[in-house]
């Protein structure tokens, strides 16, 4: 049971260590000013108008 | 886990999502820094109280320019959250999560899991492929942006959360309001209807934000674990389950922990850390 809970954990950790390594190149590509872009106007078609 | 405890924490969740109050009264939404990120919970960035992006909308809009580039931003941020809570983000954070909760406590007829609802679960995972991906990649608008297909024409969060408020407060917005508007509103008053005899209707059948957390249900580090040398395997923790889940931690479960209340061992706990001392072993039986 300890082994299956470690090699759980070490897929849990990879997981969380990509998901920063995501963010930080995605960042770095400008992804956060583009999401910026897009949420700081209305979106028409979420609201049902677009 | 206790459900008033449950109950607050997702209401302190909703307020967060939702923190420019007065956005609500001028229909203006926020416009500061925060929007640039992530929400973990359905919550459209339209809504005059949005404080943050929702991560559907703005995973179809990386989607919809990634001819330029790879969506990585939002996926580090889907694979953040969902590594460190899978859907207990449904079940604790989601502020449309706990609009069909509050729905489901009118009392009605209720109607309960079955093999045709498990089935119909599987759902999500094509709106997440059609709506969410596949058209906003490759149904691009007339400038070559792709068409955030799901907010457009599924989403029923952005309507209760965006569209309404906003029409309420601005007089030009309802105007403008036609065809596609009423087609929303029947969309949110159906899923409204449904989720008043159904369980979090839209969480089980249509929501993508869903689908996608389930993938890391397994792995998420805080959740719902089962101390597997007490558990019995009677199956109460699942026959009381209201989802279509076939066991704690599937791709339906929601880790509430609210069946940690029915086990007759205490096998089942909100865990994380995975350290034995964690498990309220209640053994009644023996």
């Amino acid at each position: 049971m300890r082994k299956g809970w470690m090699k759980k954990r070490i897929i849990t950790l990879t997981l969380l260590a990509v998901a920063v390594l995501f963010i930080v190149l995605g960042i770095s590509q400008g992804d956060y000013y583009s999401t910026l872009q897009k949420a700081v106007r209305i979106c028409l078609e979420c609201i049902g108008i677009g | 886990m206790d459900k008033k405890k449950r109950l607050f924490i997702q209401l302190l969740s909703c307020l967060l999502h939702n923190a420019n109050l007065p956005g609500f009264f001028t229909g203006r939404i926020y416009q500061g820094p925060a929007k640039g990120i992530c929400a973990p919970g359905l919550n459209c960035y339209s809504c005059p109280g949005a404080v943050c992006s929702c991560p559907i909308g703005a995973l179809q809009a990386s989607i919809g320019q990634s001819g330029r580039k790879l969506p990585l931003y939002i996926a580090g941020t889907l694979v953040l959250f969902g590594a460190l809570l899978g859907r207990g983000i449904c079940a604790f954070l989601c502020p449309f999560g706990l609009f069909q909760e509050l729905l489901y406590k009118i009392p009605s007829k209720k109607f309960k899991k079955s093999s045709l609802s498990r089935k119909a679960s599987l759902l999500k995972y094509l709106v997440l492929g059609i709506f969410v991906v596949y058209l906003p990649l490759f149904y691009l608008a007339k400038n070559g942006v792709g068409s955030p297909a799901f907010c457009k024409f599924i989403c029923p969060a952005g309507t209760l959360e965006g569209g309404l408020p906003l029409m309420a407060a601005n007089s030009r917005l309802r105007v403008i309001a036609g065809a596609l508007f009423g087609w929303k509103l029947f969309v949110l008053v159906f899923v409204a209807i449904a989720s008043v005899f159904l369980y979090r209707a839209f969480c089980r059948f249509i929501c993508p934000l869903g689908a996608i957390y389930s993938l890391f249900n397994h792995y998420a580090l805080f959740g719902v674990e089962v101390n597997e040398s007490e558990c019995i395997g009677c199956n109460e923790c699942v026959k009381a389950c209201k989802l279509d889940t076939k066991a704690i931690n599937d791709r339906e479960c929601i880790r509430c922990a609210e069946c940690a209340g029915v086990c007759p061992r205490g096998a089942v706990a909100v865990g994380g850390t995975g350290k034995e001392k964690k498990w309220r072993i209640n053994r009644k039986e023996s």
